[in-house]
């Protein structure tokens, strides 16, 4: 085991990848000489070569047509969107071609795409959404939010393998603060499966990706309390472990969804949906949710503060459930 | 002012034997001329008939440039035809009753009921399925043409497009990251003149489409698409070249599409005169004169084709109309493929 960042993690389970499996090959907008906006493929150049790690054309459709044409033809492409944000550009070849092409034409479209997400650092309305939900609702697609180093290395070697389109969510504002145990030898983590981040009674808080952290310290804060809370790190929002959310519901009888992207339509909606039609009659409370809202995101310091949930409004909200 | 080569129509037997292709190969391109005709007529009658849900699209006037294109394409090229290029489908083997079924929503149609019309491909073939947003599979051809390139294998990518389609930011991407790369693509233009109802001067400001291949960094080639053999020349060029390493080439096809964008349309706003004056250059019969008087086909060889392929269409459709619908329970099947999916030619 070594003690990793969550982007070294990243590198780690790609490189690893790479190293084991010639037909992976990387593509995006400055991966190569420069290795990446945030460096994740620094070295994967000198490495792999200049056509396994390819500098693309400021050209989000035909990075991710072209990762779909060469997986159909037996590769497995992993496209990096310098944002996630960028990837609105590349909607159709993903939504139009790549998630349907399986279910109507039989033709598997096993690609990668890496979606640096998140805010928490002024990146502003174009480089700090969390467009995961977006994804979700589409049939055919896969949705990866990893929260950890581990589940970073893991989950990329999972989504690089499977037979799928796979959306790769890792949020930036993790990157370099967050460091973990990463075993060195190459191991999957299954998607759709939910990891317990913390063991508790009395409320369920269901999110994934840098909220995991929010809710720890939330969790922390209310240990003192005498509030004893459970965290579900989805790890993958699509597919998402259904039976581990309703299990942690029937436990504490009371659910609290937390998501970092806005609200309405928001894939919290769809678990607390879920959990309102499956286990209703376990609750206590009303599920409740706490999210974005439903603005942009916005630049200066103090109104992203206000945008991102923050640690106190996760408190203040499981102090409501766990009084209700 | 026109950029792009403006080919030459092809004279003589010798010169289409230097192409490649000898007598029997031409009778074959006739056949499969007529038999995409053939099917599209049929599926006309199936439409009327009220046996084919949804609309129906059709590539007449094009079957020259789509069995053109296709006659040049090596065995391991792969290709990303469209809604008139029913003709390459034919020439990479497609069995004729399974496009009967496709129209229908049969079960046995290569998509089994999920897509329609000429929304299909058998990967097995080379042909990957279009997708209604054109050109959305031009830059999935540029993938072919990078796996291609990566895999240091001397195999090209068709990817075509239509006139109208060549208005979208896909064109462009494709393109540009085929130049930039010299990848193993050629880029096939059916401009039939009409994009719905919209005409050529509404799409683009140049002379051609194919004029705009000089600034991604490669030729540019005009062919009379009602010429199979130009097409054929100009394709088999263009495909050689990328497989030698000397990068894309687009070559754009004209041609006037003879009917409607779909069954429904029936193209008021073509002006009769044009259509008049292409229905003297369709393909079919321009290239059926061109082999009685080039390479003497017979009264006897143009029967037996005729007569071949017209048994093989009756017999396509009576076998297409005894494959059963798909069972509504299999509804949610196959929305994500599994691993085992992957074992295919390709992916081993």
């Amino acid at each position: 085991m070594a003690e990793l960042t969550y982007l070294q993690a990243i590198s780690d389970g790609l490189r690893t990848e790479m190293r084991r499996d010639k037909r992976v090959f990387v593509i995006g907008e400055d991966v190569g000489v420069y290795g990446g906006a945030f460096k994740v493929t620094l070295g994967f150049q000198e490495e792999f070569g200049p056509w396994r790690v390819l500098d693309a054309p400021l050209a989000e459709t035909a990075i991710v047509g072209a990762c779909t044409g060469a997986a159909i033809m037996g590769l497995r492409p992993v496209a990096e969107m310098q944002f996630a944000d960028f990837i609105s550009c590349a909607w159709d070849q993903l939504v139009t071609v790549a998630a349907k092409q399986r279910y109507r034409a039989g033709t598997p479209v096993p690609i990668t795409v890496r979606l640096p997400s998140g805010g928490g650092f002024s990146g502003g309305p174009f480089h700090s959404q969390n467009p995961e939900s977006s994804f979700a609702h589409i049939p055919g697609l896969k949705c990866v939010c990893p929260a950890t180093p581990e589940d970073a290395k893991g989950l990329l070697i999972s989504a690089i393998e499977d037979p799928n389109p796979v959306l790769y969510f890792e949020h930036k504002h993790l990157y370099r603060r967050i460091k973990g145990e990463v075993p060195e030898e190459r191991y999957t983590v299954p998607l759709g499966k939910a990891r317990t981040h913390r063991e508790g009674d009395d409320v369920s808080v269901i999110t994934w990706g840098a909220m995991v952290y929010t809710a720890e310290e939330a969790a922390q804060q209310l240990e003192t309390d005498g509030v004893s809370v459970e965290i579900i790190d989805l790890r993958t929002v699509m597919p998402w472990d259904k039976a581990a959310v309703l299990e942690s519901a029937r436990k504490t009888s009371k659910v609290l969804v937390l998501h970092e992207d806005t609200r309405t339509g928001g894939f919290g909606a769809e678990i607390a949906a879920t959990v309102a039609e499956e286990a209703f009659e376990d609750l206590d409370a009303p599920v409740k949710r706490i999210t974005a809202p439903d603005t942009p995101v916005p630049f200066s310091p103090p109104l992203e503060k206000a945008f991102i949930p923050q640690v106190d409004d996760v408190t203040a909200g499981l102090r409501e459930l766990a009084e209700y | 002012m026109a950029i792009a080569r403006e080919a030459e129509p092809v004279g003589s037997l010798k010169e289409v034997r230097e192409a490649g292709l000898d007598r029997e190969d031409l009778l074959g391109v006739y056949r499969n001329m007529l038999m995409s005709r053939g099917i599209e007529e049929r599926g006309h009658i199936l439409y009327r008939q009220g046996k084919i849900p949804g609309s129906f699209y059709t590539g007449r006037g094009n079957e020259g440039a789509a069995v053109g294109v296709a006659t040049a394409m090596g065995t391991d090229d792969v290709g990303t035809p469209l809604h008139r290029d029913m003709g390459v489908h034919i020439v990479r083997g497609v069995e004729p009753w399974r496009i009967f079924a496709q129209f229908m929503g049969r079960v046995d149609g290569p998509t089994k009921g999920r897509d329609g019309n000429v929304h299909m491909a058998d990967s097995k073939l080379g042909l990957i399925a279009m997708v209604s947003h054109l050109p959305a599979m031009l830059p999935v051809a540029v993938g072919c043409a990078l796996a291609f390139r990566i895999r240091e294998e001397k195999r090209v990518a068709v990817g075509w497009f239509g006139e109208g389609a060549s208005a979208r930011g896909d064109t462009h991407e494709a393109m540009t990251l085929a130049g930039v790369r010299k990848l193993p693509m050629v880029f096939v233009c059916d401009n039939n003149q009409w994009a719905y109802s919209t005409p050529t001067h509404l799409e683009f400001a140049t002379d051609h489409v194919a004029d705009r291949a000089e600034a991604y960094g490669f030729e540019g080639i005009v062919v009379d698409g009602t010429d199979v053999l130009a097409v054929y020349r100009e394709a088999k060029r263009a495909i050689e070249k990328a497989r030698a390493g000397g990068g894309p080439t687009l070559i754009e096809c004209v041609t006037l599409r003879m009917e409607g964008h779909a069954v429904h349309d029936d193209a008021f706003y073509v002006p009769k005169e044009l259509f008049e004056k292409w229905a003297e250059a369709d393909p079919i019969e321009r290239f059926r004169t061109w082999l009685r008087t080039n390479a003497d086909m017979s009264d006897e060889e143009e029967d037996e084709i005729a007569g071949e392929v017209k048994k093989t269409l009756n017999d396509a459709l009576k076998r297409a109309e005894e494959s059963p619908l798909p069972d509504p329970s299999t509804l949610t099947e196959g929305v994500y493929a599994t691993p085992e999916d992957l074992d295919t030619p390709h992916h081993k």
